[in-house]
């Protein structure tokens, strides 16, 4: 009787490590022991052709905070920090912008549409990453239809004609086109699920439409702006490809600082103290994120509501 | 003229007409129900008096005017919906404020008619709460008084009852009677529910497939049904169909065929040999063991064939020796008995001329 209801309790928790523990054990491998590697690293002393220093040098630990001092002595690394939350703000709300009526007129399109217009927002997917970075510098490039457009329309208004590729306004319209489909789909997943009998009450009760949504589906949709808001934030804060290929001088972000570092000046410790910084950075921003979806801008309910 | 005038209103979606041609006119402070069962056109017409929907012919008017160009928003009435559509977002008092923050009231006077709606409803001290911290009924509450705040001309409700379960919708009812006569406001009321719409109203339209049979008030409907929808739809009723054999001096003989002649009081003059109906509750048969003293108008001889005891009454369904099923009800509390008579057990059924109502076909 007794060993019978040992192996019944135990077999579940059996069952239970085989389910979460290959992810457990893959966070564990490749998220948390390279995080300690990489804390580690950035009290260390650079090599002198690269990499690191010895661990132990003349007998006694290697451990200083030279790469902190520089980084918080140097103005110019907390400049570019600034602008690369800069970029990250201007490109979420852009997002939010285009992504919230994309979403709505997805949400509220018949079955047969909506799978195939939600089958297009994830469509860019299926090529590569840098070729469709790559495809805006021949769309934005100095021959191409559209730059001469435009320069042919300063042209008339006695314009000096401007660059459209190798500039900021290039970084942000790809980070924008990169990012949408990460806003657009938590906000289709909220206001697929809202009640029309909300509406229609909100209606009935003397709500007009923008009135509908300012009170009713915005604050219900909260949820989705902020789960979209963290997805695109928080790769965007990062991201050195965009302005590696599409930025000019003056659009190097903290993501091609860090590539920097390690590839080009080979300084590990002060890349791993940017890249620590940065993690931090992103991890207190969804930490507000989340404490505010929580209900200390909004409502607790309104997270309950879009979840029920 | 009456407060709410519905004229001649059709709605046709595609081949089917929802609503066929409709004229009812509501009274001022009347409770007014549309009963019918699902598919009657009694939440279509709703829609059309709420603006959510439009009529394809006809016209809907409020104080003789016509209410055709205006939006829901802009019609001074409220729905009361079946799911109750409470904001989630919003407290019980940002619920109720919403009206009166679309009407732009002037905030200082929004807490007092707050507080008054809440009171109204029975539902002082739950203000602060969210929809999903109350009960199905309290829920409910929240949307009476929510709609009633800005004391509209009309106050529509869509099956506001029928999420309840059945202890708490007669507490509801008795409550949205008390609620109807303290505001004073005209009720409308859509139902599917027979004795909800007896209970509740002032006035019954009893619809089907898009048509009124009947409008008339409870105990007119319950007693004297119009036509054999009406008189199977609200309760339970024996319906003898057959030919008239004779009529006269206020009375009509039904020749009903595997039971016998039925004599019933009526000033119909139908003439012999046409089809007719006579409706007969049945709480109003007597059964009886042994044959009757007198000499009751109608009388006809059967077994018990099947019952239903349910408490307070019995329902016996008695089966002529020409095999007709009819159903009669005995209520318990003058036997001393659980029950008079077991299945299979010889009775005597009779009725007065008055009891059963006819409907010619």
């Amino acid at each position: 009787m007794k060993p019978k209801s040992i192996s019944a309790a135990t077999r579940p928790r059996v069952g239970k490590w085989l389910v979460t523990g290959p992810p457990l054990a893959y966070l564990l491998l490749f998220f948390a022991i390279p995080s300690l590697i990489m804390v580690l690293a950035s009290f260390r002393t650079p090599g002198e052709f690269g990499g690191l220093a010895p661990l132990f040098e003349e007998g006694r630990l290697d451990l200083n905070l030279d790469s902190y001092v520089r980084f918080f002595s140097e103005s110019i690394y907390a400049q570019i920090f600034a602008k690369s939350v800069w970029y990250a703000l201007a490109t979420t709300l852009f997002c939010l912008a285009l992504a919230y009526p994309l979403a709505a007129l997805i949400a509220k399109s018949g079955r047969r549409y909506r799978d195939l217009l939600l089958l297009l927002v994830i469509l860019p997917f299926w090529s590569n990453f840098l070729i469709r970075v790559y495809a805006w510098m021949i769309i934005l490039g100095p021959n191409a239809a559209l730059a001469r457009t435009v320069n042919g329309v300063l042209a008339w208004f006695g314009h000096e004609p401007v660059p459209l590729l190798f500039s900021s306004f290039a970084v942000l319209v790809c980070l924008v086109y990169v990012h949408l489909p990460f806003m657009v789909l938590p906000l289709y997943a909220n206001l697929e699920k809202h009640d029309q009998a909300l509406l229609d009450a909100a209606q009935d009760l003397g709500a007009n439409a923008w009135q509908r949504f300012w009170r009713i589906t915005f604050p219900l949709s909260l949820p989705g702006v902020y789960a979209g808001a963290a997805l695109v934030f928080i790769p965007a804060l990062g991201i050195f490809a965009i302005p590696d290929i599409l930025g000019g001088p003056e659009d190097s972000l903290i993501g091609n600082v860090i590539k920097q570092q390690f590839l080009e000046t080979r300084d590990w410790p002060f890349g791993s103290v940017l890249s620590i910084v940065l993690t931090i950075a992103a991890l207190f921003l969804a930490v507000l994120a989340a404490w505010v979806a929580r209900g200390n801008l909004g409502t607790p309910s309104s997270v309950k509501a879009a979840r029920a | 003229m009456a407060l709410l005038e519905i004229q001649n209103v059709t709605r046709r979606f595609g081949d089917f007409t929802a609503v066929d041609n409709v004229s009812i006119g509501i009274e001022a402070g009347e409770f007014f129900t549309l009963l019918g069962p699902s598919g009657c056109g009694k939440t279509t017409l709703l829609r059309m008096i709420a603006g959510f929907d439009l009529p394809d012919g006809g016209r809907v008017s409020l104080n003789g005017e016509d209410l055709a160009g205006r939006p829901p928003e802009r019609r001074p009435m409220r729905m009361v919906f079946q799911s109750y559509a409470l904001f989630p977002h919003m407290t019980v008092e940002g619920n109720v404020a919403f009206p009166l923050q679309m009407a732009k009231t002037p905030a200082a006077e929004i807490g007092a008619k707050i507080a008054a709606a809440l009171e109204d409803v029975r539902l002082q001290g739950f203000g602060k709460r969210y929809p999903h911290e109350l009960s199905g009924g309290q829920k409910q509450r929240v949307a009476l008084g929510r709609a009633l705040v800005t004391h509209p001309a009309v106050l529509l409700l869509d099956e506001p009852l029928a999420a309840l379960d059945a202890k708490l919708r007669e507490e509801m009812q008795i409550e949205l009677i008390n609620l109807q006569k303290e505001v004073g406001i005209t009720f409308v009321y859509v139902t599917h529910d027979q004795t909800e719409a007896l209970a509740l109203s002032h006035r019954i339209a009893v619809m089907n497939k898009g048509r009124v049979e009947q409008l008339d008030a409870p105990s007119k409907i319950y007693g004297f049904p119009r036509t054999r929808f009406v008189a199977d739809f609200i309760g339970q009723c024996n319906l003898f169909s057959g030919p008239v054999a004779a009529s006269g001096n206020g009375l009509v003989t039904v020749d009903v065929p595997a039971l016998g002649p039925v004599r019933v009081a009526t000033d119909s003059k139908l003439a012999p040999g046409r089809p007719a109906t006579i409706a007969l509750r049945p709480e109003k048969i007597r059964i009886e063991a042994t044959a009757p003293a007198d000499t009751p108008d109608n009388h006809y001889r059967g077994t018990v064939a099947d019952l239903l005891y349910m408490g307070d009454v019995t329902v016996y369904r008695v089966a002529t020796p020409g095999g007709m099923r009819v159903e009669a009800l005995l209520a318990n509390s003058q036997s001393g008995r659980a029950k008079f008579f077991e299945v299979g057990d010889a009775v005597e059924m009779s009725w007065s001329v008055e009891a059963g109502h006819f409907i010619e076909e």
